[in-house]
């Protein structure tokens, strides 16, 4: 995909450097608003100029990078974890960092309910089973789970959270929730450890940032705690969970399925996991929808024009 | 109620199948056998068959009924009973039972469950995913969202009600067009399925199967949905005009359909197999361990509370 074409006319479009190419959708949009440059390919003048930085995607934003913009005041992301943009560095230097989250939130959720109830009713594979003409030739599916009333812990209460906890909720399941800190205004029990919030669930839905202390917050001992008819469902980041582990833990029975959005090393997935019945995989696409797109759109463009203007972020991320 | 005779007319359940084998006397009936040595059968046990056991599938038609000279009660192990003869079981002073209530909350997690599988396409995810091809084309694909889109439901029953409950929470406006209006305030009433169809982005079969709703989704409904709607039906493959249905998704005039129920089950129309829009499920709505157990426990209920001269628990006729 080629980057944009740099205008003829610097004219009143503002400057905005790119971390990368962005996906078709934005980048046709944003052209017509910014005047888009890829970082890599600014000029010395361009880069000394340059005070928004857009992270178009999940490309590393490194301090390197950071450092060669002495301008940056603002670093606007497209996704919802920023996980890869070195915030330390940001917060140093005190630059703002805006995310997507509220565009994003309902998707996400949406996806994460869908993937909860994908493994425990076996949509995916009894779909498969129709499709190879196995219905008729081998008797119906076997018997699977209900989803109401499982106890589902969710690891992250923000936006994404807790629009799984109200959909979940509805589905008759039992909620509660581990995060950095309770939230008082929440109506699920908090469990001030993961470890422990596993033990008391059925479901356990990841849907926090990844962060130091998030990195491989779903290790062995966690899956051991939520046991074999345990399901483990992620749409926040594949390095929130020992993704080795993960595999030997399904392939020896210790927990008893698992729904994953996202991966350590995407788009490597295990191929351990490709045989499995009781794994519904998807191709980090948790977000993937045109009105998510739109969402975005005017958020980046809301929190770019807002730092012009002057006036508070929308979407700030707190450093 | 070990003195009763109940004829199981096919395997359906082990927990069930046990439960009878041990408190009841049970037959099994050679369900797969040729007509002839079926209706030998019948003839050679008929004296003794006081209670039928059922699924909702296979049903109790006429010549059974009629060929049971001392049946009392026809079990249904399922919450359908569109297949059971029921002018035939009053005529004979035959009770009806099924199993309503118990596999509400299975049902309406599948059909929502379904809705969302179809609109993001979960289960084609998860094969492009097995079959390599993120690694190797690694395009991506937008799918419409979930939240928020309009749900219009035939038939706000139990399970139309449980649908409604799970789907509010995902800021979905919900409506509805059963034959009776009720004072639902949250949820708009149409009194036809095409005006319902036409406003809505989801329509879900969530009614019982009878002479006024068979084949209630018709063309006319189909095209009311359009290219952009999609059709989910846990309620019975009668309720759907299946060609139709089909000529409509592969054409494109319909956008989507999560379906796990077939007008001939197990038999599922071809072109459906080959369509990216659909999501096929195996009549597993009330399939779970949980469900069928609970199931299980109403049919052996209603069979003892029948031996014991007491009120049936959930009787149909």
């Amino acid at each position: 995909m080629p980057p944009p074409a740099p205008a003829d006319d610097a004219g009143d479009r503002p400057l905005v450097l790119l971390s990368q190419t962005p996906l078709p959708h934005f980048a046709a949009a944003l052209e017509g608003r910014y005047r888009l440059v890829l970082a890599a390919d600014a000029d010395a003048a361009t880069a000394a100029e340059a005070r928004v930085l857009l992270v178009a995607g999940l490309n590393k934003v490194p301090a390197e990078l950071l450092d060669r913009l002495p301008a940056l005041e603002l670093v606007t992301a497209v996704p919802v974890g920023v996980d890869h943009v070195d915030l330390a560095a940001c917060r140093r230097r005190g630059i703002a960092v805006t995310n997507a989250g509220p565009a994003f939130a309902a998707d996400s959720a949406d996806y994460a309910v869908g993937l909860v109830v994908a493994v425990l009713r076996r949509v995916a594979a009894a779909d498969a089973y129709v499709r190879r003409g196995r219905w008729a030739t081998d008797g119906d599916y076997p018997l699977t789970t209900k989803v109401s009333g499982k106890r589902v812990g969710i690891v992250g209460l923000g936006r994404i959270g807790s629009m799984v906890a109200r959909r979940l909720a509805a589905f008759g399941c039992a909620v509660s929730y581990n995060s950095r800190s309770p939230k008082p205004s929440a109506p699920y029990k908090f469990f001030p450890s993961v470890l422990d919030l596993a033990a008391d669930s059925d479901v356990v839905v990841l849907s926090c940032a990844l962060t130091e202390e998030t990195r491989r917050i779903v290790n062995r001992e966690v899956m051991e705690a939520l046991g074999k008819d345990g399901v483990l469902v992620n749409v926040g980041r594949g390095g929130l969970v020992d993704e080795p582990e993960l595999v030997r833990c399904l392939r020896e029975g210790v927990i008893g399925g698992a729904g994953l959005d996202v991966y350590e090393n995407e788009p490597d997935v295990p191929p351990e996991l490709f045989a499995m019945d009781n794994v519904v995989l998807s191709d980090h696409r948790a977000v993937f929808t045109p009105e998510s797109f739109r969402g975005v759109l005017d958020l980046v463009a809301g929190n770019i024009d807002a730092f012009f203007a002057g006036r508070p972020l929308i979407s700030p991320v707190t450093l | 109620m070990e003195s009763l005779g109940v004829l199981l007319l096919h395997p359906m359940d082990a927990y069930l199948e046990q439960e009878l084998a041990r408190r009841c006397r049970l037959l099994r009936f050679c369900w797969d056998a040729p007509p002839d040595r079926r209706d030998a059968f019948l003839r050679a046990h008929a004296g003794s068959v006081r209670a039928v056991v059922t699924g909702g599938v296979a049903g109790a038609g006429a010549a059974l009924i009629d060929a049971l000279p001392r049946l009392e009660i026809v079990a249904c192990f399922s919450v359908g009973f569109d297949r059971v003869d029921l002018a035939r079981c009053r005529e004979r002073g035959v009770r009806v039972t099924n199993t309503p209530g118990v596999l509400t909350d299975d049902v309406a997690d599948l059909a929502v469950g379904l809705a969302i599988a179809v609109l993001r396409r979960i289960p084609q995810a998860d094969g492009y995913v097995r079959a390599g091809q993120w690694k190797a084309k690694g395009d991506f694909t937008l799918t419409t969202r979930f939240s928020g889109k309009r749900v219009g439901i035939i038939g706000l029953g139990r399970i139309g009600l449980a649908i409604a409950r799970r789907v509010e929470a995902f800021g979905c406006p919900v409506s509805y067009y059963q034959r009776t209006k009720r004072d639902y305030p949250n949820y708009t009433f149409f009194p036809t399925v095409v005006e319902l169809a036409a406003t809505s982005d989801v329509l879900v079969v969530a009614c019982s199967l009878n002479e006024q709703s068979r084949r209630i989704v018709s063309r006319e409904v189909i095209d009311a949905l359009g290219p952009g709607g999609v059709l989910v039906n846990i309620g019975r493959g009668g309720h759907v005009d299946e060609p139709e249905l089909v000529a409509a998704l592969a054409e494109g005039r319909l956008g989507g359909a999560g379906l796990d129920v077939f007008e001939d089950e197990p038999e599922v129309p071809e072109a459906l197999v080959a369509l990216d829009n659909v999501v096929l499920a195996p009549h597993m709505g009330s399939g779970t361990r949980e469900t069928r157990r609970a199931m299980a426990d109403v049919v052996l209920g209603n069979l003892e509370a029948h031996v014991s001269g007491k009120p049936l628990l959930t009787p149909v006729v």
